[in-house]
């Protein structure tokens, strides 16, 4: 990867003081991760271009990491770490320029403080879209210059890629130039930090001490910082979607809940107070239960367990959680505290790794279960397989599934049209969709079933969510 | 001498006062694991046998291990006082929760006898009063015994019996294991007699009349015995006519019986007992009362001397009235007895007022044969591996025999409706052929949790035992849940395939010498190469029409087929899969495909192929785009500038050494790495643009049965996929372009290797090597299957751009293959596995066990790059 840094002015050349490398020479530095060459193609005294060119080496990378190489994805393999400008190359400026980027120069110390006119170019920047750059750049008085790089050329349909070819122009002191770049770049990256240890990242972030506390993208710059430092998950789900090349992080989120949640409420213009619409949910669903007057509740599909903590609270019972994803209930047990928590209030409470299109004799014999946004996450074509494992098998005298409105999208700006409000969504029902598959379920298996809004209800559209709650017919209570 | 009799499985539990000589019987007559003492548990608790105080905590470890016994159905003594009764119930109750028999043995030996043992004994220091008090409590229970639950009482009186007894262990009356047949076994008669004289003589049985002309006894020429499944009797023309057969035929030793609920109450009703007279039993007492007192009474005693279920063919078959669940399998309690004779209810009842059953046989598991009637079923079908033969005779159905171990059915259809049924019963149009060809499985809608979940062990025929860790068949489930089409449909996925040892130098990674080499060191003379398609592997079910669709995998309308990828995702939506689907179909009925393929002049009715699905970017092109189109981007932006950047460097007399050699190179590989994905990468819409190119078939069959093709070589495989491309007329199918090579033929080993080198060149991916035997065992087991061998262009998009750079590929040749080869080969008999499981007709769980494996063992962490 390459950043080439110019600067056109009287006696240009002297920036090879301030960054304490000699203009005549090819200086290499070895990194964790490849070596880093600073070398100046031009140093004359009108205009001068240090160059910070960084090979690295993608064999080495993931060599010698102990057995756990074995687990890695092949993305850790073919990536494009070793061209786009990442947390990885603002590591190394920070590195080979760490006496300019603190703002020292023993030598010459007065040309700490000198303005620069300066062009940066960086032809390889990951961005999470096109005028992403501007909006971080801009406000700290650069003239930003992104051109988007085409996917391939040869493919015109798939248009342009993740990278900008970018040109930033302005008059800085060179810290504060460095500072910019140190800080900004990994944050464009929407890739998480590969191969920088966290130590580095947190100094990463305290960089932009100076000038951060000001950006107007501040808390952007921030949450996006924070949101990459995980490790990739090397999960299983991971490991399968790449046997069948498909895209590991699609694969692995399972949101059940946190989709919709943020959804709407950033989207849709909602009154102020009202509470977001996956707590509306939740109470919906508690209502539902104390109506029914339910003691022990089985959350099929539990997610993270904020269904469970609310019934937890509530006093409930019993409740067992099932999902089909381990990882989701190892957080949903962090979440619950489940480690920690009374033996008298953790005895009341169960997490087990299950499926709804599977038969499970643990989810029978509860007064009451729950299908909270669930549905939607099912083929089609399975679906009469969970009806018969719910309905059917586990039996329960009360069943409470709620599942998007599709008619309510429209409500939704960000969401463009015949989309879907996550993309693991199988399908969004409308009310009348919604309502014959109920009760075509309903009557197969002996239930009544009633249908009921959650949420503000549009005169037009109707609720965001909408829910049907099964209650056993007369005397099926004591099937099985 | 005494000889006791105890049943085989049984828990013996031992009655007498300290001193009494317990132990010693024991050991005389039982193994030394059979017997749990309680001293010797108060020892385990206590590190003291006599030790009083731990009594309740010794007698919970007892309990303990004698239920775990007595859940591996073995015989179990227990050595305790047992005078209380409280004790005695404790262990009643044990057996009555395993359905097995509790047992009393009382060793009523005199005081002093006990006292002066006890006193002789230096560890026993309670006093005599306590010996006193036992000898009491005993006495006194003496006489409620029986009552207490115990169904065989010994008491042995005095020293002497004691010492003369002997056990004699009898089977249970269940347990016909040494009954081996062949068997016909018989459905619900319900007084058909005539039906029952023509369905006998269409089985081939000769029937044995007496002077009045009434069959009284029937003889099959080949020995069969016939098994009759109960309710012989009620609603129809002549039930003491069909008793007079059946009774002749059982007394005769040409046939076994079970009673039905109808026989139970039959009994009831001639011993006089109050019962309610409906369901038919009033023309049955009528028609009775015709006959002779002596006849009535020999019925009685038929009847009530019936086993409710019997246990045949060294526990292969079962059979019971109401069907029996496995674990109530050669058990013995009321609750045993009830399910056979009136099967699992839910307690609910329909709207008839009938009792609603409990689907039990969805959830049988078991690996016997359950062969049950009972409950009126307009055809039979195979559920896991039970069937019920009562087809409603009586009701205007058929009379259903099942032959065994052939699993034929045979059927007479009713010769009129004798009774009305309470529930209206839809009689199927036509009857089930004597070939079984109208027989038909149905597979529950959905499978068990249980029955993939944890830590589990595959049995194959390849490999033996394999086993799935918790953990892999916990990644599974996951995206068998969330992403598989239904189980029904998915009979088969593919086993990872490995790749090549590593050539040892040069700069190639892969070479085909290594590969011919390891076929040859397992003694595989001849190998085919077959061309890698650029696409993703495709497993493809096609079924000749929508009823077979249906009713074998489970369908959804309109469906005739599934194509799914290797993790069992379905590759095109329901449209655009029909339409494939389709073009297979026409291509196997233009090639004549199904004639090939099908059985005993029977076309075959379904066919499940091995395919390759192009281009790749059709499955995966959001990876190609993500991935490697991204990667080339950014190295395609990068690399240039950075060439620019050091020439001017060098051109402004800077030493930038072979830095900048080295990245042009590097550049040139970017635009190298672009041109190998982009092979893999054309516009389809609908069909158009997308090939599937067939070159294995994994299965076919009919509406049962089937068979499987690993054992067939890959010349045959290639010339039936050849022949489908021929028979395509819309030019979907793409062929499979091969070379056979004689490994013993230097030449031929030669121009395998130029074939390979001039595919690749032209851009091709690789080829796989497969002894052209297919399925071959060698000297040290199974070998691989298959073996790829990657073009060095293609190796790019796996390993990285740049690993041809000499430095990079040292560094790669030290790749490890073991964990991938163990895992192709595991992966390979599990899939064999479930086709084998697939054709024999095994219950859909059973082929969903060994699918499910795989996928379990493809989530292994091996390095993703082989």
């Amino acid at each position: 990867m390459l950043l080439t840094l110019t600067t056109e002015t009287d006696a240009a050349s002297d920036l090879g003081y301030l960054l304490h490398k000699h203009p005549g020479r090819v200086q290499q530095f070895e990194q964790p991760y490849g070596v880093a060459h600073v070398l100046y193609p031009e140093a004359t005294d009108a205009r001068c271009t240090v160059a910070l060119l960084l090979e690295v080496d993608p064999v080495g990378l993931v060599r010698g990491r102990g057995p756990r190489d074995t687990g890695f994805s092949l993305a850790q393999y073919v990536n494009d770490r070793p061209y786009a400008a990442s947390s990885m190359l603002a590591v190394t400026l920070g590195r080979v320029f760490r006496s300019a980027l603190a703002g020292r120069c023993a030598a010459w110390p007065e040309l700490v403080d000198r303005v620069w006119p300066l062009e940066v170019h960086l032809p390889a920047v990951p961005c999470p879209g096109p005028d992403a750059a501007a909006r971080l750049f801009a406000p700290l008085g650069w003239q930003v210059e992104a051109t988007p790089v085409p996917l391939d050329p040869q493919v015109p349909a798939w248009g342009d890629s993740r990278y900008v070819d970018l040109r930033l122009r302005g008059t800085h002191r060179v810290a504060d130039a460095l500072s910019h770049l140190y800080v900004l770049l990994p944050t464009l990256d929407g890739a998480k930090h590969y191969w920088v240890g966290s130590d580095e990242v947190d100094k990463l972030v305290r960089a932009g001490g100076s000038w951060l506390g000001t950006h107007p993208a501040r808390d952007e710059i921030v949450r996006r910082y924070l949101a990459h430092r995980r490790v990739l998950a090397e999960s299983a789900v991971a490991r399968l979607a790449e046997v069948d090349d498909a895209v590991a992080d699609a694969a692995e989120d399972v949101t059940t809940d946190d989709d919709v949640a943020v959804l709407p409420d950033a989207a849709a213009p909602a009154p102020a107070g009202t509470p977001p619409l996956a707590e509306l949910r939740r109470r919906a669903v508690l209502d539902q239960l104390r109506a029914a007057g339910a003691r022990s509740v089985v959350d099929l599909g539990c997610g993270q367990g904020e269904l469970l903590g609310l019934l937890l609270d509530e006093g409930f019972d019993r409740l067992l959680g099932v999902d089909v994803s381990p990882r989701v209930l190892a957080t949903a047990a962090r979440r619950l505290r489940l480690d920690t928590l009374p033996d008298r209030v953790r005895e009341r409470v169960r997490l087990v790794q299950g499926s709804v299109t599977y038969t499970d004799a643990r989810v029978a014999g509860f007064d009451a279960a729950v299908l909270m946004e669930v549905i939607e996450h099912v083929d089609p074509p399975r679906l009469p397989a969970v009806e018969r494992a719910v309905l059917g098998a586990a039996a329960p005298a009360t069943l409470v599934v709620t599942t998007p409105n599709a008619e309510h999208n429209v409500r939704y700006p960000t969401l463009a049209a015949g989309t879907m409000r996550h993309h693991d969504h199988r399908f969004e029902w409308t009310r009348a969709q919604f309502a014959a598959w109920a009760h075509a379920a309903a009557d197969r298996f002996g239930y009544g079933v009633e249908l009921l809004p959650v949420g503000p209800v549009d005169p037009e559209v109707g609720p965001p969510t909408q829910m049907a709650v099964f209650h056993a017919a007369a005397g099926q209570e004591t099937s099985r | 001498m005494t000889a006791l009799t105890v049943p085989a499985l049984s828990l013996v539990v031992l009655v007498g006062a300290s001193g009494s000589g317990k132990s010693t019987f024991a050991a005389r007559h039982f193994g030394p694991f059979e017997t749990l003492s309680s001293d010797f548990c108060r020892g385990l608790v206590a590190n003291d046998p006599n030790d009083q105080s731990a009594t309740d905590a010794a007698f919970d470890v007892l309990q303990h291990i004698a239920a775990r016994r007595l859940d591996a159905g073995l015989l179990t003594v227990v050595d305790a006082t047992n005078v209380q009764q409280h004790a005695r119930k404790a262990l009643v109750d044990l057996a009555r929760a395993h359905d097995v028999l509790p047992v009393a043995v009382v060793l009523d030996v005199p005081e002093d006898v006990c006292l002066e043992r006890n006193r002789a004994r230096g560890d026993r220091a309670f006093g005599d009063h306590v010996v006193r008090r036992q000898r009491d409590a005993l006495r006194r229970s003496l006489r409620g015994l029986t009552r207490e639950g115990f169904r065989t009482v010994h008491v042995l009186r005095g020293v002497e019996e004691v010492e003369a007894a002997t056990i004699v262990r009898e089977p249970l009356r269940s347990d016909r294991r040494d009954e081996h047949g062949p068997f016909d076994v018989v459905g619900d008669v319900h007084g058909c007699r005539a039906e029952l004289e023509t369905l006998l003589e269409r089985l081939g049985w000769e029937l044995v009349r007496d002077d009045a002309g009434r069959p009284v006894d029937a003889v099959h020429p080949e020995g069969r015995r016939a098994v009759f499944l109960g309710d012989l009797v009620d609603r129809g023309p002549d039930s003491p006519g069909v008793l007079r057969l059946v009774m002749g035929m059982v007394e005769a030793g040409h046939a076994l019986a079970v009673p039905g609920n109808h026989e139970n109450k039959l009994v009831r009703a001639l011993d006089g007992r109050a019962v309610q007279v409906s369901h038919g039993l009033a023309e049955t007492l009528e028609q009775l009362a015709a006959e002779p007192e002596e006849f009535r009474a020999q019925v009685r005693t038929f009847a009530d001397g019936l086993v409710a279920h019997l246990v045949l063919d060294d526990g292969r078959l079962v059979v019971a009235h109401a069907g029996l669940k496995e674990s109530f399998h050669n058990r013995a309690s009321g609750r045993v007895r009830s399910f056979a004779l009136y099967g699992d209810t839910t307690g609910e009842t329909d709207e008839y007022g009938l009792p609603v059953r409990y689907p039990w046989a969805e959830e049988y598991r078991g690996r016997a044969t359950v062969l049950y009637g009972h409950t009126p079923t307009p055809r039979p079908e195979w559920v896991n591996n039970t069937m019920c033969l009562d087809t409603g005779c009586v009701f205007g159905g058929h009379l259903t025999a099942l032959r065994y171990p052939e699993r034929e059915v045979v059927q007479v259809p009713a010769e009129r409706v004798w009774y009305e049924p309470t529930r209206p019963f839809p009689t199927a149009d036509a009857p089930a052929e004597a070939d079984g060809t109208g027989v038909t499985r149905r597979d529950p809608d959905v499978l068990d949790v249980t029955d993939v979940l944890g830590k589990r062990v595959v049995d194959t025929s390849l490999m033996g035992r394999v086993t799935v860790a918790e953990e892999n068949a916990a990644g599974a489930l996951e995206v068998m849940s969330r992403f598989a089409v239904d189980p029904r449909a998915l009979l088969y996925l593919p086993p990872t395939m490995s790749p090549c040892a590593t050539a040892a130098d040069g700069d190639l990674l892969e070479h085909p010498a290594q590969a011919f080499e390891a076929y040859r060191a397992a003694g595989v003379r001849e190998v085919v190469c077959e061309e890698k398609h650029m696409g993703s592997r495709a497993v493809v079910l096609v079924c000749r029409d929508a009823a077979t669709a249906a009713g074998r995998f489970g369908l959804p309308d309109g469906a005739t087929g599934v194509v799914h990828t290797r993790t069992g995702r379905p590759f095109l939506d329901p449209a655009r899969t029909e339409e494939l689907v389709g073009v297979v179909r026409d291509a196997v009925t233009g090639a004549g495909l199904w004639g090939e393929l099908g059985r005993d002049g029977e076309d075959a009715t379904w066919v499940l192929l091995d395919a390759e699905l192009l281009p790749w970017s059709a499955k995966a092109e959001d990876l190609l785009r993500e991935q490697y189109a991204a990667v080339g981007a950014a190295a395609r932006a990068a690399l240039p500038a950075a060439v620019d950047v050091l020439a001017r460097a060098g051109g402004a007399g800077r030493d930038v050494g072979d830095l900048l050699a080295r990245t042009r190179s590097r550049a040139d590989d970017a635009e190298a790495f672009t041109a190998a994905y982009r092979r893999y990468v054309w516009p389809t819409d609908g069909l158009t643009g997308v090939r599937l190119a067939p070159f294995q078939v994994l299965a076919a069959g009919g509406r049962t049965g089937g068979a499987t093709y690993e054992e067939r070589p890959h010349t045959w495989h290639l010339a039936a996929a050849d022949a489908l491309v021929a028979a395509d007329a819309r030019g979907v199918l793409l062929g499979t372009r091969r070379l056979v090579v004689d490994l013993d033929d230097a030449d031929a080993v030669a121009a395998g290797v130029a074939w390979w080198t001039d595919l690749t060149d032209a851009g091709g991916e690789g080829m796989v090597v497969k002894p052209l035997a297919n399925l071959v065992r060698g000297r040290r087991g199974l070998v691989q299957p298959g073996i790829k061998v990657r073009g060095r262009e293609y190796l790019r998009i796996v390993y990285g751009p740049h690993y041809t750079e000499p430095g990079n590929l040292e560094r790669l040749r030290s790749r490890n293959l073991g964990r991938k080869r163990a895992l192709a080969l595991r992966e390979y008999a599990l899939g064999v596995e479930a086709l084998h499981r697939l054709v024999a007709d095994e219950p859909l769980w059973r082929v969903h066990e060994a699918v499910f494996a795989v996928l379990a063992l493809e989530s292994e962490p091996v390095d993703p790059r082989l």
